[in-house]
């Protein structure tokens, strides 16, 4: 088993030129979103889906950053990723088998296995794996898989001109990035703080594996607050449905019983 | 229960992709790879196609690679170019590079589509004087056209001396704009030859 | 600090080093009108009115001055701050914002009074660059080099002393009045450039096209020039003032010069008014103190380069081939020339003019009235097009079966499909290999000059009997060729760029080893050693991790691959580093020369003691602690006494149509700026126009290139930012009906044009002289062709220019916004789009300085066949 591998997304380093969303497109050969002017700001891609699997968000606040003398105003930009939960809902909900755990622990989905089912998309809590209007597959992030074959840097992070978007092993991931925190609380960044890093601070996915440094409340980024993947709240569904199904199987086989019975 | 699913998947399975899970053997059923792999919800590789298993990046591919710079502003990033049969398969950031190490913008990642992409023309077009469309004419005769045509515009033009008597051996009949995309060597021989047909308007981006 | 440039936005991985400073502790100041990506990371966010930089940087100045804050060791040592200068000198502060020597009649300084005291005042040093048609006698000069100074820095009439009276009124109260910045905010900004300089920190300036788009805009740069010397920041490690620059090789389009008034290197296109030989063209350009004295050695070289065997010591080295200037022969008057039909032919190579230049619809006017046209890019772009795409097409304002141009449009081949050399914005130059053949008919630059370069000389080869032919004669242009399509080998241009002895062809050292005799050849001196002993050292591609953070084996920097110019000022007038922190360069006394990180920029064997005797010449006047070896006298310029029109301190003026009046001076505008005063060019008021009552300022962004011409047509950048808007504040929307993605009309006199409407708090209304002033943001990026497409904010722009360097002002200029869709677009072309009334009620100039002779400044209105369109 190769070590688990991720990204971690500092918030603070992002300038926002989008290197991201189109190293990931020229890499993976991703045709455009359209080409609608959006008026938010920077932001014309809009969210993640089947041709963007990264999305640089750009959020305008009259807030000021506690460490920036700017008025009362700040401009945060986040590039947005599928954040290859250690509990995906999308791989538990796949069908197909479409969709695996790959030996660096990221969530991939096998396009020549995707049948277009389309249950993946609800059951993402954060709306990223889409499917694509023509093929009706669904796209996602790879992590670059095939990149990662070769010890290769995911695309956008190689191409990350301020190192915003950093890649490696999880472990290692985690720990810089609790350093990192620390550090900016230490410059006066108090409002900075992680995003998914672990199971502990978001159980509903069991941490990220692409997890973020965040300086306002994660909906301000159109992060949820408190994702939980479906497919756990459907445990107890499950189980009671288990049930059900079970108890009309018995009642099935009792009633062909009784049927042949009478016919007999 | 668990082995329906995973038999329905890998049929599945070799049906969309035409993998044959069949004709590996027994070993390769996916219950047997699932215990033997421990991945016992089969999530993870034990229900890898084998596309996905033999996945690789396509730079692997490549035959050579041709060391480059961005073409776009003025940092001068470094860039790699990929090849493979003599087309180019990729565009990377390089990571020797001091000045770079390995980035690029969102223009300079998007470097192989402005070299690749289906938006550049590839034929000479020419429209004549009050023509509505375009024309295809051969790079040689177009060549030779405009050689013609400055040939006649400094002929034509030539000033020797200005009203004051002071020597000029010029022609303000041509003017060039562009130099600043270009390369060194290329602005040289612009400069040059412009100069030895007495061409003194010559220009680029940098006085803009 | 990063002033006039949006570093991260426009240089994205050239700010990855920026935001590494900051990681480590760096503090980050952007100046701008507008709130970009560069300020949101930022540390301090310094909104400005655009156009009134040099008042922000005077008041830093003065506040250097005024405190004692300067590096005074290096000021007294390094600068010409000690100088005296001529007693005949009277500063701007004395003369409502004039300097001396104005001359009525001509418009136009005479700059002697601006001299050292007791000098010649013959111009000189530094002069070449910008003097274009400037009569002059050739005389044995003198240097320019102070004869008197004080050290003390004391003397009424020392520079320091003048510096100090003339930025005396800029004061914080005059920074917060003419760029509506706090006084708190301006002094923190100050305090932090004082306190992170000295001996053991440094500060650096960053700027682009923000600074020099303006009337004033070499003065700006300037402006940060003198702060840097004050507080001692050039030629030190994290110091030195960054031009960011847009191209991939514009460095090297300046190098090697597709520009009208300069021959490779920086030397000057001779003058038809007086440099009517080679003895008065040498004797005029060759200084008699600095590095400017080996000039003769370059120019020969150059022209055994060129013309080879032809060249020769009886001929003149074939000084009579070179054409020759009358005047300003830039791009905005080629324009105005063609809009007159004085130009038969143009070529447009990698550019975009009919989208990226001021006053595009005068560009395009240009464009009709041309014979023929040759475009050569990668796809069909404005400029190809501009006979049937243009706006006055689309409204039918011009047929295209009424346009006579000719023309022809030649695919170019790309950086991947050539091999070559760019040299990006620190003088580096670096080679891309060719990877693959240019498809189809694509071909490079290269391939097609030199080509036409070889049909040009057999149509000529009947005419070698007329001396005016001669020189196609004579032209060196045997370049080998190789591959399939047998381009000429780029390497054998590097090698004849490079330089090298003529009897053998083996490529020179570098610069020092060039002669006048003959006995070299050298196409550019400056690129000398760039493929010394046959080695391509713009390949060389070493690895940083196996150097240290020069980098100095990476590709080859000129001159003589320095990194760091002028590095001989970080260390003290001894040789010692200015502090262990930042050790550059230093004299090793063991070695008895000069050693350090990078090369030194310095004449290795001279030891800091060395003074230079009375009768030295040339280098040899370079003393041991004069860093600056291309002034001539080896001196930080605080004071220009010769070189610049404008003036010899940057003083502020007005751009050109500005919305206040000038609150230092009773000379609005810079008085030497260039106007074309035409029908198709009009203006408006000098400030206070009703009918303009907001200010423009333009610019690009990350997800696009300059005209576009590389980007619009790609879909992972066009997607991006997918249509032409403008940006304006919450303020201004509301006053006039802006809605947030729905449309606005912009106009000028000029054009109208419409962009859909951001809406953001990023634009901030400012407080100057007492009024609101709102500026409006235009990416200028768009127009009629390509996957995206929108109005061309260049349309709008005021065509006017810099009087130093003809570079246009965009950056700043008064319009007017409405809300909607104002139906049919319509320009200035079809007539007055807005009230005319008397553009000269407001003046721009002291009644002294009002006349304007013909052609000094731009050039007048001509008849014309269309008439106004």
């Amino acid at each position: 088993m190769a070590a688990q591998k991720g990204f971690f997304t500092d918030t603070t380093l992002c300038i926002g030129c989008k290197a991201c969303e189109v190293a990931c497109k020229q890499w993976n050969q991703l045709p455009d979103d359209g080409f609608l002017f959006t008026a938010m700001s920077y932001d014309n891609t809009v969210q993640l889906g089947a041709s963007t699997w990264r999305h640089v968000a750009f959020i305008e606040r009259p807030v000021a950053l506690s460490t920036q003398d700017a008025g009362a105003f700040s401009w945060l930009f986040s590039s947005d990723v599928c954040k290859h939960c250690a509990r995906a809902g999308c791989l538990e909900s796949c069908p197909t088998g479409s969709i695996i755990r790959t030996e660096y622990g990221s969530v991939y989905v096998q396009p020549d296995v995707c049948n277009g089912c389309g249950y993946c998309v609800v059951n993402c809590p954060f709306g990223v794996i889409d499917r694509r209007e023509d093929d009706g597959r669904a796209w996602k992030c790879t992590l670059c898989y095939d990149r990662l074959r070769e010890d290769m840097t995911p695309a956008c992070a190689k191409h990350c001109p301020t190192a915003s978007i950093q890649f490696g092993d999880l472990d290692e991931l985690r720990r810089n990035a609790k350093e990192r925190v620390e550090e900016l609380h230490g410059k006066g960044l108090k409002e900075a703080y992680l995003y998914g890093a672990d199971a502990e601070s978001q159980p509903g996915t069991g941490g990220l594996n692409a997890f973020f440094l965040l300086l306002d409340k994660p909906e301000v980024y159109n992060l949820p607050p408190d994702p939980v993947v479906p497919t756990e709240k459907g445990k107890a569904a499950w189980r009671s449905m288990a049930m059900a199904v079970a108890g009309v199987a018995v009642a099935a086989v009792g009633s062909m019983l009784f049927g042949r019975g009478t016919q007999a | 229960m668990i082995v329906v699913e995973m038999a329905r998947r890998a049929a599945d399975s070799d049906h969309k992709s035409g993998n044959g899970y069949a004709g590996r053997g027994l070993f390769e059923w996916p219950v047997l790879r699932q215990l033997r792999d421990g991945d016992l919800f089969g999530l993870g590789g034990s229900a890898a196609s084998q596309r996905t298993r033999e996945l690789a990046p396509r730079t692997r591919s490549a035959d050579r690679v041709v060391g480059s710079v961005c073409p776009y502003c003025a940092v001068g990033c470094g860039q790699l170019v990929y090849l493979k049969n003599e087309r180019i398969i990729d565009i990377e950031g390089d990571p020797a590079s001091p000045i770079s190490n390995g980035n690029l913008c969102p223009k300079g990642a998007a470097t192989f589509q402005l070299v690749t992409g289906s938006h550049r023309e590839s034929r000479v077009l020419y429209r004549r004087p009050h023509g509505k469309e375009w024309e295809r004419i051969p790079l040689e005769q177009a060549m030779d056209m405009v050689a013609e045509r400055m040939k006649k515009a400094r002929d034509e033009h030539w000033e020797v001396k200005n009203d004051k008597g002071e020597p000029l051996r010029r022609t303000m009949s041509m003017a060039s704009l562009g130099g600043a995309t270009l390369d060194n060597e290329e602005n040289y021989l612009i400069k040059k030859l412009f100069t030895a047909l007495g061409v003194v308007q010559v220009e680029n981006q940098a006085r803009i | 600090m990063i002033e006039g440039s949006n570093m991260a936005e426009c240089h994205p991985v050239g700010f990855r080093w920026v935001m590494k400073a900051k990681e480590r502790g760096a503090t980050i100041i952007h100046v701008d009108p507008r709130f970009t990506r560069t300020s949101a990371v930022a540390d301090i966010h310094v909104p400005i009115r655009a156009g009134s930089d040099i008042v922000f940087l005077g008041g830093i100045i003065r506040y250097i001055v005024e405190n004692e804050r300067y590096f005074r060791e290096y000021v007294v040592n390094y600068t010409n701050a000690p100088a005296i200068i001529a007693d005949e000198y009277s500063d701007a502060e004395d003369n409502d914002g004039l300097f001396s020597g104005w001359k009525q009649d001509e418009a136009k300084y005479d700059i002697r009074t601006w001299m050292y005291k007791g000098v010649d005042p013959e111009p000189a040093g530094g002069a070449r660059e910008s003097e274009s048609g400037k009569k002059g006698k050739p005389t044995q000069r003198n240097p320019i080099q102070a004869e008197h100074t004080d050290p003390t820095l004391q003397h009424p009439n020392c520079v320091f002393q003048i510096l100090k009276k003339h930025y005396s009124r800029y004061t914080p109260e005059m920074v917060e009045q003419a760029c509506g910045i706090p006084q708190e905010l301006f002094l923190k900004v100050a305090e932090a450039l004082c306190r992170n300089s000295g001996r053991e920190r440094t500060s650096a300036f960053c700027y682009a096209v923000g600074w020099t788009q303006h009337t004033v805009g070499v003065q700006y740069i300037r402006t940060a020039a003198i702060i840097q010397l004050l507080l001692g920041n050039m030629g030190r490690p994290g110091g030195g003032i960054m031009a960011l620059r847009g191209h991939a090789s514009i460095q090297g389009s300046t190098d090697i010069p597709t520009l009208y008034n300069l021959l490779p290197g920086y030397l000057p296109m001779p003058k038809a008014a007086h440099d009517k030989d080679l003895k008065t063209y040498i004797g005029l350009n060759k200084a008699p103190s600095g590095w400017w004295g080996e000039f003769d050695k370059y120019f020969i070289s150059l022209m055994k380069a060129w013309f080879g065997a032809a060249a020769t010591e009886q001929n003149d080295w074939c000084y009579d081939y070179l054409p020759t200037l009358t005047g300003d022969h830039s791009h905005m008057n080629s324009v105005t020339y063609m809009a007159d039909g004085k130009v038969d032919g143009y070529f447009v190579l990698g550019e975009n003019p009919a989208v990226g230049s001021s006053n595009t619809t005068l560009q395009r006017k240009g464009l009709r009235h041309l014979k023929w046209l040759v475009v050569r890019d990668f796809s069909l772009i404005e400029t190809a097009e501009f006979w049937r795409d243009a706006p006055e097409i689309q409204r039918g304002e011009v047929k295209t079966e009424d346009i006579g141009t000719e023309v022809f449009f030649f695919p170019a081949a790309a950086h991947t499909e050539k091999d070559g050399s760019f040299t990006n914005t620190q003088r580096l130059l670096q080679w891309h290999h060719k990877a693959v053949d240019p498809p189809g008919e694509a071909r490079s630059e290269l391939d097609f000059f030199f080509k036409i370069g070889q049909r040009l000389k057999k149509l000529y080869q009947a005419e070698y009997d007329q001396p005016r032919n001669w020189p196609i004669r004579d032209l060196t242009w045997d370049y080998p060729t190789k591959g399939a399509i047998a381009e000429p080998d780029a390497e054998a241009v590097l090698h004849e760029i490079n330089g090298y002895t003529v009897k053998d062809r083996k490529p020179v050292e570098g610069f020092t080893s060039l002669e006048a005799d003959g006995s070299t050849a050298c196409g550019c001196w400056i690129y000398s050693g760039a493929y010394r002993d046959g080695v391509n050292m713009t390949a060389r591609r070493k690895p940083h991790w196996e150097q240290n953070y020069v980098a100095s084996e990476w590709a080859w920097a000129w001159p003589h691959n320095r990194r760091l110019l002028y590095n001989r000022a970080s260390a003290d007038p001894e040789g010692k580093p200015w502090s262990e922190r930042k050790r550059y360069v230093w004299w090793d006394e063991e070695k008895k020369k000069w050693d350090g990180l990078d090369n030194p920029d310095f004449i290795v064997e001279r030891p800091p003691s060395y003074k230079p005797g009375k009768e030295a010449r040339g280098k040899d006047t370079i003393a041991g602690d004069d860093p600056f070896v291309m002034q001539a006298d080896g001196k930080g310029w605080i004071f220009v006494p010769a070189g610049l029109q404008d003036g010899p301190l940057p003083t502020h003026y007005e751009p050109e149509e500005s919305l206040i009046a000038n609150p230092l001076y009773g000379q609005q505008c810079n008085p030497l700026r260039m106007e074309w005063w035409r029908k198709d060019n009009g203006y408006h008021r000098a400030y206070d126009d009703p009918r303009f009552p907001y200010q423009i300022t333009t610019y690009r962004l990350t997800e696009h290139h300059t005209a576009g011409g590389m980007s619009r047509w790609l879909t992972w950048l066009s997607e991006l930012q997918p249509q032409m808007f403008c940006e304006v504040s919450p303020e201004l929307a509301a006053e006039r009906g802006l809605k947030n993605g729905g449309w606005a009309t912009i106009r000028t006199i000029r054009a109208q044009i419409e962009a859909r409407v951001l809406v953001t708090n990023r634009i901030r209304p400012l407080k100057v002289r007492g009024r609101v002033v709102h500026q409006i943001g235009l990416p200028y990026h768009w127009s009629s062709k390509g996957l995206v497409r929108g109005d061309a904010a260049n349309d709008l722009i005021v065509f006017v220019a810099d009087p130093n360097v003809s570079i246009q002002e965009s950056k700043a200029f008064s319009a007017d916004i409405v809300a909607g869709r104002q139906g049919e677009r319509q320009k200035a072309t079809s007539g007055a789009i807005v009230p005319e009334i008397d553009p000269m009620a407001w003046q721009r100039d002291l009644p002294v300085a009002r006349h304007k002779p013909e052609s000094a400044h731009g050039y007048k209105a001509e008849e014309t066949k269309e008439g106004n369109v």
